[in-house]
């Protein structure tokens, strides 16, 4: 199979103003991603799809990752003129990177025996414009996992045929998987609790102990 | 009657019985499971039924499709808390006597899942649970043993008297509330007529 730079830059040229960009992974896998916009998902799935070299036809998986505000470290080149020379120089700079939601999906080709490409695609934030296109359209089997994702994580999936929640009841509150998702106080009673559920536990007979 | 006295009858060929015993005998070798599985330990439930492990010799092989035609509730699995309300309402509907087997640390206590947003953290915070069986899952054996003891609690039940089980007791209720969807966990969490936490005395 192409590499993904290979096939990012033949997508580029594809599909004109699509703007695609690598998403390093520097864990042993290193699995790179292709970030794809939003406003070319669609078009962009289609074509992995439907290019007879790539002929992604089957979405194995597809998730979700909640990434909280964080506080990301950058790295930018400068060049400084030391003593009259131009030296580069690396600095890294601290930067708060807004949260926002992602999906992530696998795609492998079942004709071609390859794969897997990985896409990611973000919301532009965890509140309001928590919006992505659907993928269902062009994999059919991204139906139920984008509903979980939906369910879970509270990703709004557009041009989705049957948008509902899959695990939990219609009615629950909130999406469970977000990380700052407050869960019900019910450690009345924890018989052999330990770490995190020690505090827990301890903060609920600590506030029953209270008249 | 004196136990002498009957082993010296049943050598001349007379038995004698009571008719709590027969009563009991009969029940406890008829206990029809409701056929329902929730998880990895309901594979386990189906190996105990077949033949290398045979249910059958316990009287126990009938599994029913119906909570009407069903004597005993094997919670084999892990009680989500968008499934608990319905198994609480197969329960209700099962006719008395009617017992429970929670099976597995996920039936007992929510396992390996327990502090999940959707696991139930045991049946016996909404049903009353005659034997728990701990394991992940427990092996047929031990179902086996759990079956064995539930036989025994029922040979052991009086008839008559302050003692005598539930369902022959008119007051006594045969059907546990069953628990709504809330905001974010079951409402209500657990039935206190049923469960209450334990005290923990820790050192
Ligand atoms: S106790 Fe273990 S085997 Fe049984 S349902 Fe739970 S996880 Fe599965």
């Amino acid at each position: 199979m192409e590499t993904l730079d290979q096939i990012k830059s033949r997508l580029t040229h594809a599909l004109l103003g699509a703007r695609l960009e690598i998403v390093p992974n520097e864990s042993p896998s290193s699995q790179r991603s292709l970030l794809v916009d939003s406003e070319h998902a669609r078009a962009v799935a289609q074509w992995l799809r439907d290019d007879p070299e790539l002929c992604l036809d089957y979405c194995s998986n597809v998730t979700g990752v909640d990434w909280l505000e964080a506080v990301g470290k950058t790295k930018i080149k400068k060049t400084v003129v030391v003593d009259g020379v131009e030296k580069e120089l690396e600095e890294t700079v601290d930067s708060l990177r807004s949260g926002y939601l992602e999906a992530v999906y696998h795609l492998f080709s079942m004709a071609k025996k390859h794969g897997p490409v990985i896409l990611r695609l973000r919301t532009e934030n965890r509140t309001d414009k928590n919006h992505l296109p659907s993928l269902t359209p062009v994999w059919h089997g991204c139906e139920f996992q984008e509903r979980e994702i939906f369910d879970l994580y509270g990703v709004v999936f557009d041009g989705h045929p049957d948008l509902r929640r899959i695990l939990m009841w219609d009615g629950f509150k909130d999406h469970p998987m977000r990380k700052d998702y407050v869960e019900p106080d019910d450690y009345e009673y924890e018989p052999t609790p330990h770490d995190a559920v020690l505090e827990k536990a301890k903060k609920h007979q600590a506030q029953e102990a209270k008249p | 009657m004196d136990e002498g006295l009957r082993s010296e009858l049943q050598k001349q060929g007379i038995f004698t019985t009571t008719l709590g015993e027969i009563y009991n005998w009969g029940r406890k070798n008829s206990v029809w499971p409701l056929n329902f599985g929730l998880a990895c330990c309901a594979i386990e439930m189906i190996a105990t039924t077949m033949a290398r492990y045979d249910l059958a010799r316990f009287g126990a092989e009938v599994f029913r499709p119906s909570p009407r035609q069903a004597d005993l509730m094997i919670v084999a699995g892990t009680v989500t808390k968008k499934m608990a309300p319905q198994v609480v309402r197969l329960y209700n509907q099962m006719g008395e006597p009617k017992y429970v087997i929670a099976m597995g640390a996920c039936a007992i206590s929510g396992g390996p899942f327990k502090q999940g947003y959707n696991v139930l953290k045991g049946i016996d915070r909404y049903i009353p649970v005659d034997v728990h069986i701990p394991g992940c899952p427990p092996r047929p054996e031990a179902l086996i043993h759990a079956f064995m003891t539930l036989q025994q609690k029922i040979a052991e039940q009086q008839l008559t008297g302050a003692q005598r089980p539930r369902h022959l007791r008119a007051d006594a209720p045969s059907e546990f509330t069953v628990p709504e969807f809330g905001d974010h966990d079951l409402v209500p969490t657990k039935n206190p007529d049923v469960w209450q936490p334990q005290v923990l005395i820790r050192g």
